[in-house]
């Protein structure tokens, strides 16, 4: 070949080689860059609720309930907004489960197919991503118009339709990793359905639906919008959920945008609370799948 | 012996028809059952719909459409629009996507192709957990901590650096107190990061190896092949991904309401002004609205965020289902 020809062909063909390397190297940065990005956030909001959060812990703070404003620090506590929360999430799973699971059966062993499963499946992934404030407004239509009172029976019920589509959409899918022979040995067997479901394949998919409860429980454990105008708050000790009903995350909300020291203190505590207990769920509904 | 066996038969046999029958009532309770929880998750969302409207149906007899334009919030006179409110969830939602784009992007192709094996599940495991943080946790991280940084450092030499420049200046105007649009945005994206990335994730890892192997053999470099191999081939994905996390934007409420600032005003073009959002507008005034025109058209503000989100998240399941579809073709 001629070289006079070849030479600078190489040449131009190098330079190519190059910055298609130089800009593979920038966008491998541009990435590495990214990743740092996402972790810093994640540890700097970690780091700062664990700080802030830890020095307000007391025992006054998990004792008592809560103080007025501008009161000595370390004075009152959230005890009754805790029990509240706690009450409120207790019930909405117990609404929530059932009803969750249920629907999850249906789709995945009644009418997997059918025109009611593909409809019930779109609108559970709606409601699934639905902003958690609108099932709010829904709630307070339907029961504080209707019965004329904020009341924690109202936030549960708000907080149970958000646990419904996490755990229909878990149930359907640990339902659907059951192996089929599993399903037609008890059929064989002429077990009826109702038992080949309970006693086989929701048996056999247990850790699965449970670890969707779990999921279900944190999300709602730390969810606001929906009880800002279901549940209120009260600043008072209550054992019951008539009325406007204590809770976390809304005392939280009024601590934290108040200009009362005291307050502000509680609020970091309230939250360091939430994250523990919903990070807490999340790492124990991990090592449940996990071990499945 | 001849005698005992028909006797020990018959309380069998019995017993056995019993059982089939309680059995088969059993059944068609249990289906019952299971078929009437699928129904009311579907009612569910209509009932949703239907209570939206009948609560705001003063507003929506009053304003008409007018309203999603009118740029008025008077609780006294009665006069109300949700300009501001559409405005600044529009905005920070913008803002939150064109940050959380990119990002999630890098970290995507950092977890799927350059990540040692032995870090990929740790790292993507600590992602999904800040997807779990709850929104609260965020809005007081940033109206505490991320406020007072972002004004000290970020929006003060802005404001400086930008004086007199034509245009960009009307942007950073206002007192910088780490409080408004941007640090809104700023905070949603941080939300939104981990579920596009884990999307994006997902969805990378879909690429069946042998086309990236394919292109890496023939001297692709790893952007190339992300670039031309593996976003193509999963391109509807990746934006479902990215309309799931708007849907997450548009709907936040507790990490926008503590730092946008609630003001019922648009004074400026300026990302650094106060300014309010259809849900930090709910979450601030519903309880103490008075029943009548104000909470009707609060509602009313409610309803179309529900009907914006609907509308995306609508659009972000026929992407993904067309890429289901697609995949079944290939199997």
């Amino acid at each position: 070949m001629n070289p006079s020809v070849s030479l600078p062909d190489n040449h131009a063909r190098i330079a190519r080689f190059n910055r298609r390397k130089r800009f593979n190297q920038l966008a491998i940065a541009l990435s590495l860059i990214a990743m740092l990005f996402g972790m810093f956030w994640l540890s700097w909001i970690l780091w700062e609720t664990l700080r802030l959060g830890f020095g307000s812990i007391s025992v006054a703070m998990l004792t008592q309930d809560m103080p007025p404003p501008n009161e000595a620090i370390g004075e009152g506590g959230l005890a009754n907004a805790m029990m509240g929360s706690l009450m409120m999430v207790a019930l909405a799973t117990l609404i929530g489960t059932p009803i969750g699971i249920l629907t999850g059966v249906y789709l995945a062993e009644y009418d997997p197919r059918g025109k009611v499963a593909t409809t019930v499946r779109f609108v559970n992934d709606l409601l699934l991503s639905a902003p958690s404030i609108i099932i709010g407004l829904f709630v307070y239509v339907i029961m504080v118009v209707q019965f004329k009172a904020f009341s924690g029976w109202a936030g549960a019920v708000a907080l149970a339709l958000i646990v419904i589509p996490v755990v229909i959409r878990t149930t359907e899918n640990m339902l659907l990793l059951i192996p089929a022979g599993l399903r037609e040995a008890a059929y064989a067997l002429g077990t009826p359905k109702w038992k080949v479901i309970t006693r086989i394949t929701l048996t056999a998919a247990r850790a699965g639906v449970l670890t969707g409860i779990l999921l279900a429980v944190a999300r709602i454990s730390g969810e606001t919008a929906p009880l800002l105008f279901t549940a209120l708050n009260n600043q008072f000790w209550k054992a019951n959920l008539d009325g406007p009903t204590a809770n976390l995350p809304v005392t939280i909300l009024q601590f934290a945008m108040s200009p009362y020291e005291n307050w502000q203190q509680l609020a970091w505590g309230g939250v360091f609370l939430i994250t523990l207990a919903v990070l807490g769920l999340n790492i124990l509904a991990r090592v449940l799948s996990r071990e499945k | 012996m001849d005698s005992a066996l028909p006797s020990s038969l018959t309380p069998h046999a019995a017993g056995g028809a019993r059982r089939l029958l309680s059995n088969a009532l059993a059944d068609r309770l249990f289906a019952l059952l299971a078929r009437g929880a699928a129904i009311l998750t579907l009612t569910l969302l209509t009932g949703i719909i239907i209570s939206l409207i009948m609560g705001a149906w003063p507003a929506i007899h009053e304003f008409g459409l007018g309203f999603l334009t009118h740029n008025a919030w008077d609780p006294v006179q009665e006069d109300f629009g949700g300009r501001v409110m559409i405005y600044g969830t529009l905005a920070t939602s913008i803002i939150a996507l064109a940050i959380a784009v990119p990002v999630s992007f890098g970290i995507a192709l950092f977890l799927t192709e350059l990540s040692p094996p032995w870090l990929k599940r740790p790292l993507g495991t600590a992602i999904e957990l800040l997807a779990a943080v709850p929104s609260i946790v965020y809005g007081m991280w940033g109206l505490m901590v991320f406020g007072p940084v972002l004004a000290r450092y970020v929006q003060e030499p802005l404001q400086s650096l930008l004086k007199g420049v034509p245009f960009l200046e009307a942007l950073v105007t206002g007192p910088p107190v780490g409080i408004g649009i941007l640090s809104a945005g700023i905070i949603l994206s941080i939300m939104i990061i981990p579920f596009i990335a884990s999307v994006m994730r997902d969805v990378f890892e879909v690429t069946p190896p042998l086309l990236k192997e394919s292109a890496y053999g023939l001297g692709a470099t790893t952007w190339e092949v992300i670039w031309n191999v593996v976003l193509p081939y999963t391109k509807t994905g990746v934006v479902g991904g990215i309309m799931l996390g708007l849907g997450r934007a548009l709907g936040e409420t507790m990490a926008v309401t503590f730092v946008i600032g609630n003001m019922n005003q648009l004074n400026s073009a300026s990302l650094f002004e106060a300014a309010n959002s259809i849900t930090s507008a709910l979450a601030n005034e519903f309880a103490e609205a008075a029943p009548g025109l104000h909470q009707a058209s609060l509602i009313y503000l409610g309803l179309v965020l529900f009907l914006i989100t609907f509308t995306v998240l609508i659009f972000s399941r026929l992407l993904l289902m067309r890429l289901q579809k697609n995949e079944g073709k290939r199997v």
